[in-house]
């Protein structure tokens, strides 16, 4: 394979740089998310976690529509955040970050709330009679136990922030170099006449990246599983 | 060392409504069948269940009033709790499991060395390794010594053999013992197996429907005919020193009522342990016996109460200062028509007396 074009690391620099900060911004709300609805029992929880999942649901577009109807700079919220606070998601890279979070959200929170589901919670009760105080029960218990969830969920959720089209296009548009990620790319290079070798070599990119996650996955996943029977 | 505990809480119809005082250091068994309320008892003391009604205390310190709205968490309550399934941290290696409760110990506690309960335990061959490669003895052992080290005033233990396989139990139960005589700790020991009471306990308390159906020593206790109704495979459990082993095979043990002659103990002479004579091996005799196979007929008065019970009837009898239990058939009890203060025999088979040591194959001599 010949050395990539500029066109293309930009591209694939944009896709690395939305999906990392896609997961790191949503891991924790999803890592609260779900820790509230596996330790809690309350009426009304199963529709929450209905609600939670809805971005595996509803089409994407339909998240990007709605992404545009709230952060928008003609829309009151997203006219107040830039004015305020100098905030803009709509044709910027941050909302496609935005778009990829909340599109990859359900990854996180679902592996995450079923990890802890499996918890033991009689350990919690133990740690508490050694006198470890809440937050010391949460970091030194709850997390470490937590943790190959976690970490099959940040994998899960970048693989599948890298591959986010729908809700990127209709919300921050196709510009490139600031939200024209990966699949945006290979959609634009097959708009043009004679543009499948570019689609072709985007692709590989795309399926190269998604090869290297699935090996990350396996691997961390063994580790994290061995370290809790060695 | 006081423990006060009186609670009230009434969860879907059942109702627990019990009080106690344990007195001293040593081992109280709270006994009962499941449901009768044991372990909800002693969540409340740990602080882990904040029952409805009740009042707490340990040497005066109140831990829970529910009148003066008092609740101390569990966390600040320094009870070492043994849990029936270890709960050790899967993630942490054995060294981190023991030292979890002692590096969150509360300024000005007092607490063992770590190697002093390695070394109760026998635990230095298992530091280094994850609970996931342990056998459930081992967890059970670790569980103990993880509690001890977190600087404890009380140990709570949840029946923590009732997971294990029979060997393990037996395996399990030396350490026990050795942690009963070496700590001076209260122990409320949580149970429905009368042999782990009458091995181990000091002090009994008898559970039934949530309410305390009978407390006292456990020597005490458990030769009561009253309690038979309440206690299954009655009998009486006392004290004993090894005098000798003698030529013939038989050791012969002192009690508080004479020497009894058992099979040969592993024990040298000089050491104590406790005795467990079963009801139904007692027979009782108006005049000696001549020419006959058992080896100890002692002398006894009958005395202490007796208690029908469909077709068989509990005596007790005097024998110095312990009381034995003879259970025999209602037929022989109206045949004999014994009065009470009446000077008769008790027969015992040597095989049938139980020295209580137990088989350890890896346990602590």
């Amino acid at each position: 394979m010949t050395p990539l074009t500029p066109a293309e690391t930009e591209a694939l620099l944009l896709s690395l740089r939305v999906s990392s900060v896609a997961i790191a911004c949503t891991f924790p709300p999803a890592f609260a998310a779900a820790l509230f609805i596996a330790r809690k029992t309350f009426p009304g929880r199963g529709l929450v976690d209905g609600i939670l999942h809805l971005p595996l649901a509803l089409p994407p577009v339909v998240i990007g529509y709605l992404l545009l109807m709230i952060f928008g700079t003609r829309e009151p919220f997203g006219a107040w955040l830039e004015t305020h606070w100098g905030i803009r998601f709509a044709f910027s890279w941050t909302g496609a970050a935005l778009a990829a979070g909340l599109m990859t959200f359900p990854f996180q929170y679902r592996a995450i709330r079923l990890s802890l589901e499996t918890q033991d919670a009689g350990l919690i009760q133990a740690a508490e009679t050694l006198g470890a105080s809440a937050f010391d029960r949460f970091l030194s218990v709850t997390f470490p136990l937590a943790l190959p969830g976690v970490v099959a969920g940040l994998i899960t959720a970048f693989s599948a922030s890298l591959g986010e089209f729908g809700a990127i296009i209709t919300f921050v548009s196709n510009i490139p170099g600031e939200t024209r990620t990966l699949p945006l790319a290979i959609y634009s290079a097959l708009q043009q006449p004679g543009g499948e070798t570019e689609a072709a070599r985007l692709s590989a990119i795309s399926i190269t990246l998604a090869l290297i996650g699935v090996a990350c996955a396996g691997l961390a996943d063994r580790r994290l599983n061995r370290a809790l029977r060695a | 060392m006081t423990i006060e505990v009186s609670l009230r809480h009434n969860f879907g119809g059942f109702l627990l409504d019990s009080a106690f005082r344990i007195e001293r250091a040593g081992v109280t068994a709270l006994f009962g069948p499941s449901g009768s309320g044991k372990t909800t008892i002693i969540n409340a003391v740990a602080g882990l269940l904040r029952p409805d009604h009740g009042r707490i205390a340990i040497d005066g310190e109140v831990l829970l009033d529910t009148n003066a709205q008092i609740f101390v968490p569990a966390r600040l309550r320094r009870t070492g709790y043994v849990f029936q399934d270890s709960r050790l941290f899967p993630h942490l290696t054995v060294r981190r499991n023991l030292l979890f409760g002692a590096r969150r110990a509360q300024d000005g506690a007092i607490l063992p060395a770590l190697s002093d309960v390695v070394e109760l335990l026998g635990l230095a061959p298992l530091l280094e390794r994850k609970p996931a490669r342990l056998s459930g003895g081992e967890k059970s052992r670790i569980a103990l010594g993880r509690a001890l080290l977190s600087g404890p005033r009380i140990l709570l233990l949840d029946e923590p053999l009732a997971a294990l396989d029979p060997q393990r139990k037996s395996e399990i139960l030396p350490w026990l013992e050795r942690l009963r005589d070496s700590v001076r700790l209260p122990m409320i020991y949580v149970t429905h197996a009368i042999e782990e009471v009458s091995r181990l306990a000091e002090n009994l308390i008898v559970l039934h429907d949530g309410k305390v159906a009978a407390s006292g020593s456990v020597f005490d206790l458990l030769s009561d005919p009253a309690l038979g109704r309440l206690v299954p495979a009655h009998g009486t459990v006392f004290p004993a020193k090894v005098l000798e082993h003698r030529s013939d095979g038989l050791s012969a043990l002192g009690f508080d009522g004479g020497i009894i002659l058992i099979p040969q103990v592993a024990r040298p002479p000089g050491s104590r342990l406790r005795v467990r004579i079963g009801a139904e091996d007692v027979i009782i005799a108006r005049a000696r016996p001549e020419a006959i196979s058992a080896n100890n007929v002692l002398p006894v008065q009958v005395g202490g109460g007796h208690a029908q019970s469909g077709t068989h009837v509990d005596v007790g009898l005097r024998c110095g200062g312990v009381r034995l239990i003879a259970r025999i058939t209602r037929a022989s009890w109206e045949r004999l028509g014994l009065g009470e203060g009446e000077d008769i025999f008790a027969i015992i088979k040597s095989v049938a007396v139980d020295p209580q040591t137990g088989p350890a194959p890896n346990g602590p001599e």
